[in-house]
Order: structure tokens, then sequence, then C-alpha cells
């Protein structure tokens, strides 16, 4: 009898857990209003209260600084738009859910959503086949946008932040070997991996080992135990901030001073209530860097603090990105009413100056933009700009570019940085600049200056 | 060497925290032969009853040894009375219907803790304050120790020791294996079963959310939904080392959290990759089950307590 009871009580057990996954309310308060004609209803998914909910908050309240900017100036075309916001708890299953929902029920236009690849990559495939847009301002797993034509994105991919990270390993940081510690469960994760280590091994460098982790493991010593043994120069952790906080934490303890690296799913006030100290030492690529003195990034910076008593991180600059070039799109489209047509202006989005560079789509609808490189500042619970990283084909924009529009922080590469930021700019924050522009080895021109702002 | 004998620490530590849990999840069995899932649950009500004291009692601002106490005592209070209101309200009122039923309510108990925390806290991940300074100690060549993981160590062998006292040396603990030999017979013999069966999860409640706040300065990472894996791993370790038998729950724990250390560390040489860490724990749940049914340390005419 006992092994009986025990036995259904395992099954149970395993079966609770699954549904503890699976399960999650219809939380997220819709905002809609009307359904007239006079509207444009835009659906926006993303994870308020999960594991990542920071990202999830950002977007949402870089898009409603978007919005709310666009109606004060009129709308599109004369209609207001209006939010309609739904959490996914960041989980996959709930992402389809919710993103159906949106679709059948709100009857949306348009979607806005979701951070995580993961969670992009689960609720893509209903908005394809509803076709109905989707533009996701900061999933950077290739596959998100290859599930169709309605699906496209207005920041950079994963090849491309993965081997900005191991070109700043190999050029800056000078190292010979890394160790990896990625998410087994995150899409994000696994992409970066990937190409973190093409890019890294085409440079001459080596990785000693690939370790991974869920996002359950009560502790990650385990694995940093096992990289310690191997010593490598740096170790690139492509994970997101509620881990790896708690990685860097605990690879500190064990004594591993190493150069911590990751991507921009660092990027969230939290991570430095969960690292710490431990924080220092660490590089991020990013989308853009706050300090940019460039007056379009410094104008959103003000109207987002202003409203939410932050400083925007990246996803928040994306997202508003992502809500004004959908509104671009509307415009060129004449309206939401068509999606085929409205799909077509979003594709068709060229040179779109946004907060986090020009946004140009390519043919798989990737926006093609530079990288910065930032590193944490755990004393002052921020990331300071270190260097940007172009992709390949697009050099540093020439000094002659003055172009209010234009990203200026390329600008301020290819200048002379020291005369640049003499002129109180930096407020007299500043080391010697060393620069390396073109540096021969990388097929990429790359461009670096170590001003600390 | 010296990385052996680091991973056997970090696992010791881990297996440390499943022990804690394990116990109560042992007592409750021992006793009203309930599977209480909402153990782990109670658990992480332990860190966040931690987080809340820490934080309003200003001791997050500046860390001592007197906050540390204060918060550890303050929360594993909070949860005993959580595990008697759970006892009381929950399970109580249908202990006279069939297992089952209890069993269901237990998750159903679980469930709404769980969501209810997601509910007030949202489930965004919350960082618990450092209440000690924290200090690596080098044992010899690379091997090193922390404070928290040194606190998990002491403090759960000293709140072992305490329990292993109030069950071999008290009346109450007298009372407590008397009710699990038999519940009718204890009661007959004038035993307050009913609040016997309630210090019994008071009991146990206090030794998970003393886990929870250890946890939390090691791994300061708390949110509302940590207590499901945590849980299950410690519902595993008190099946493996003879459900009911508390050495059994403190030796199964232990083992559990070697396993999973170890397989990450040494896994891959014999084929299994360092993602299955989990797996293993279940794994070997299964194993053991099958060659001893009854546990490690179990047996069947055990004392259950």
């Amino acid at each position: 009898m006992t092994r009986i009871f025990l036995a259904i009580g395992l099954i149970t057990s395993i079966l609770f857990s699954f549904a503890c996954v699976q399960k999650g309310g219809e939380g997220g308060g819709a905002t809609n209003t009307g359904d007239g004609g006079d509207t444009i209803k835009v659906g926006v998914y993303g994870d308020m209260t999960g594991q990542t909910a920071s990202f999830g908050q950002s977007t949402k309240n870089g898009i409603q600084l978007a919005v709310d900017e666009i109606n004060a100036a009129g709308g599109v075309n004369g209609k207001k738009i209006v939010l309609v916001v739904e959490d996914d708890q960041g989980q996959p299953q709930q992402a389809t859910t919710v993103v159906q929902k949106l679709i059948n029920q709100d009857k949306v236009q348009a979607i806005l959503g979701e951070v995580a690849s993961t969670n992009s990559l689960a609720a893509a495939p209903v908005a394809q086949s509803a076709k109905i847009p989707m533009i996701t301002p900061s999933s950077t797993n290739p596959k998100v946008t290859e599930v169709g034509d309605y699906i496209s994105r207005v920041c950079f991919i994963d090849p491309f932040q993965g081997s900005a990270m191991a070109k700043f390993a190999a050029n800056t940081l000078k190292a010979k070997t890394a160790a990896i510690l990625g998410d087994v469960n995150s899409d994000y994760s696994k992409g970066l991996t990937q190409f973190f280590e093409e890019e890294f091994t085409r440079l001459g460098g080596r990785v000693v080992t690939k370790e991974a982790y869920t996002q359950n493991d009560p502790d990650f010593k385990a694995q940093l135990t096992k990289i310690r043994n191997l010593n490598p120069d740096v170790i690139y952790v492509p994970g997101y901030y509620s881990q790896v906080g708690i990685v860097a934490r605990q690879a500190r303890e064990l004594g591993m001073n190493q150069p911590l690296m990751g991507g921009d799913g660092w990027d969230s006030p939290e991570l430095f209530k969960l690292g710490g100290a431990a924080l220092k030492n660490a590089y991020i690529s990013n989308h853009y860097s706050a300090d940019n003195p460039a007056p379009e990034i410094q104008n959103f910076v003000k109207a987002y603090k202003a409203k939410f008593n932050v400083v925007p991180d990246s996803l928040a600059a994306l997202a508003y990105d992502a809500a004004k070039v959908l509104a671009d799109a509307i415009k060129r489209a004449g309206g939401a009413g068509d999606s085929a047509k409205l799909k077509d202006a979003i594709n068709a989005t060229k040179e779109f100056a946004g907060v986090t560079g020009k946004i140009t789509l390519d043919a798989s609808r990737n926006a093609v933009k530079p990288a910065v490189v930032l590193e944490l500042n755990p004393a002052e619970s921020k990331f300071t700009f270190k260097e940007t990283i172009y992709p390949e084909g697009m050099s540093a924009p020439t000094a002659t570019s003055t172009d209010a529009n234009s990203n200026s922080m390329m600008n301020m590469n290819s200048m002379n940085t020291n005369s640049m930021n003499s002129n109180s700019m930096m407020n007299g924050n500043m080391n010697s600049s060393t620069s390396m522009n073109g540096n021969p080895n990388s097929s990429m021109s790359m461009n670096s200056n170590s001003v600390n702002r | 060497m010296d990385t052996f004998v680091q991973q056997l620490i970090n696992g010791l530590t881990i297996g440390s925290i499943y022990a804690l849990i394990a116990l109560g999840y042992t007592m409750v069995y021992g006793i009203l032969r309930l599977i209480n899932f909402a153990h782990g649950d109670v658990y992480m009500v332990g860190a966040y009853a931690g987080f809340m004291l820490a934080t309003y009692l200003g001791f997050a601002a500046n860390p001592s040894i007197f906050g540390f106490i204060v918060v550890l005592f303050g929360s594993m209070a909070i949860a005993a009375l959580i595990g008697m209101a759970i006892e009381r309200f929950a399970y109580r009122p249908v202990r006279k219907f069939s297992r089952m039923t209890t069993l269901i309510t237990a998750i159903g108990m679980s469930l709404f803790i769980e969501y209810l925390f997601v509910f007030i806290f949202s489930g965004t991940p919350r960082s618990f304050p450092s209440l000690l300074p924290n200090d690596n100690f080098t044992l010899f060549g690379n091997a090193t120790i922390s404070t928290s993981q040194l606190l998990i160590f002491v403090i759960s062998i000293l709140l072992m020791i305490g329990l292993q006292w109030i069950i071999f040396k008290t009346k109450i603990g007298k009372a407590m294996r008397a009710v699990s030999f038999n519940l009718n017979s204890a009661k007959l013999m004038g035993v307050n079963t009913d609040f016997i069966i309630a210090f019994t999860f008071a009991l146990g409640s206090a030794l998970a959310a003393a886990g929870g706040v250890l946890t939390a300065q090691y791994n300061p990472k708390i949110e509302p939904l940590m207590g499901i894996i945590t849980g299950l791993k410690a519902f595993v370790a008190a099946v493996l080392g003879g459900i009911g038998n508390i050495p059994g729950a403190v030796l199964g724990g232990l083992l559990i959290g070697a396993a999973e250390t170890l397989v990450v560390g040494y896994g891959s040489y014999i084929g299994i990759p360092s993602t299955y860490r989990d797996a293993v724990a279940f794994a070997i749940l299964i194993l053991v089950l099958l060659i001893r049914p009854a546990g490690l340390l179990g047996s069947n005419v055990q004392e259950k307590v």
C-alpha cells in the first residue's frame, strides 16, 4: 500500500511540476478602450511578472512612451494608437496563449514583443498564420524572423552579437582561452554560445569548455569549479540577469577573477542587486548606451526618466524604436487595415532614425546595426561605454556625416576622441584613449575607444 | 584532488538544504502518512519572510550577527505559524477522508501559496540582502569555502541535533513518536493528537524556513516558484533515505546534493552531460525504490516520527 501510495505521489509530483510550468493566470491589464474606426489596436506581450520581468516592464514602458508621444502629436493618419498589454510570465506556452488572445479576442492589428527569443519563437507562428505583423524589439536569435514574412525585428541578431563579443575578447582583452557557461533551455543563450565560439576560434582563440545550467539550478558552483580548473582567460556567460548575478558572485567566491562577458540579456538594474561587487571586471554587448551624448538619445533618456523615474535600459530603447517603426510603417501603408500592406511597409523600413541607431531591415527582416560594448560599474550600478563594434560591410561613419539624426556615437568614435572629450562633454571623467581603428586581423572594421563614461 | 573536495563542499552545501526540507516531509509523513506538497512552498515562504524582516527591520543596510539571528529565528517562527495554519485550515478538515483527498488538497495548497505569492510579490526575482559579511576561507590548495556555505553546514547540523533532542528527550517528542506509531491508540492514551500534529507541522515548517533563509544567503535570488524544484528534490531525498525516518532524510538530502554536483563536475567523463543533474536525482530515486522499496534506512517496523 505504501509503495502504491508513494508511486502515486511521485507521478503526481511530476505532473505537478509540469502543471506549474504550463498554467498561469490571464494576467496583464488590457488597456483597450474603443474598437471603433478611429483607433489602431496594437498588442504588446511580454514577461511582466516572471523570471525576466524587468525585460517586460522596460519594453512596456518604452512602447508606452513612444505611443504617448505619437498620440500627443495627433496619432497616425489621424488615428490614435491603443495598446493592449498581456503578461506571458516569461513562459513560452503562455506567450502562445496570450498572442492567440490578442489576435482572436482583442483583434489587434499589429503585435510588439517579446524580449526572450524562446518566447518570441513560441508566439511568432501564431502571428504568422493569422497574418498579423509582429515586430520583436529585442529577440536576437536568428530563428525568430525565419518563422515568416510577418515577423521582423529592430535589433541586431546573435551571430553578430556573439561574434562582436568574441572580437572584443580576442582583440581588446587579448584573451587566448575562454570558457562558456550558458543556459541550456534558452535559444538566445545557445545561439550566442555557438556564434561566440565560432568567431573566437576563427580569431585564434580556444574555447576550453562549454558548461550549461538551467534556470532552476540551486547554484552554479559545480560548473564554475570545473571551469576554474581549466583557468581560462575570460568566461563568457550568455544568460539572463537573474542567473548571471549569482554566477558572478559565486565565481568570485571561488577565487575566479577573470573578466566575465555577456550579452544584452544582462541589461537590467536588478543585475547589480543580485551580483553586487562581483560584477567588477565584466563586459556586455548591447544595443545602445544611455551615456551617448547625441541629442536624440538624451532627449529619449530625459523623457523616459521623467515618466518612469529610471534610466532606460536598451530593452526600453529598442521597444521605443519598435513602436516608432511600426507607426512609421502604418503611416506609409496608409493605415493598419490591410495587414499584407502593413507587413510590406514594415519590411521596407529603411534608414529609420531610432534611438538605437539607424534601422534598416534586411532581406531576412533583421536590423543591421552596430553593437556597443559596455563595462559594468557595480560601485555606481551602471554600465559605462567601452567601444563600438560594427557589422561587416558597415564601416564607422566618417567625420563628415554630422547629420543630427545619425547615431552620433559612431561619429564620435571616428573623430579624434581626445579632443572631443576635452570639450567638457564628458565632464572630465576620462582616461587617455587608446584607439585601435581598423584592426587588420578583423574582417569588420572595428573602432575602439576606452573612454569611461 | 582539491577540485574534488571543492565539488564535494558544493554538493554537501545544497545537500544540507535538501536535508533540512526533507525533515519536514518525513516528519509529516511519519505522523499522518501525508505527503505535504505545500512543504516546498513553505521553504519559499520562509525565504520571503526573512526578506521582509531584513528589509523592514533595517538589517539589510547594516549587516550584523544579531540581525542574522533575528531574521533566521523570525522567519522560522513565521513559517511555523503558517505551517500550523495550513494544517488547521486545509488538512484537518479533510483528514477523515481518504488519503487521496488529503494528497490532492496538498497539491491545491501548494499552488495556492505559489500563486498567492506571485500575486503579492509578482514573479520577479528579488535579491536577498547579505546579512553577514561574506568571506572565503581556503582549506587547502584551491578548495575554498565561503561564510554562507559554512553557515549552512553549521546551522543545519545544530538544527538537526536540536530536532533529535526534541524527539527523543522531551515529552512532546515522546507524544510525537506515539502518534506516529498509532494515532488512534495515542488518542486513547490521552495524547492531544491535534496539538501534536500541529506541532509537527510547525517544527517541519520552521526547518524549511531556516533552509530558505540559509539558501538565500548563499544564492540571494528568491522568487515565488523557487520551492517547486527544491521541494521536489527534498521529497526525493526523504523517500531515498526512507520516508518517515529522520536520519534517512538527512542522509538522502546529502546524497542527492553530492550526486547532482558530482554529475556536473565529472559526469561528462562517463558520458552524462552536466545538464542531467536534475534527472540524476530522480534516476537514483527510481533505482533505490526498485532495490530497496522502503528507502536506504527505512524498514517496515521503523520508528516513524
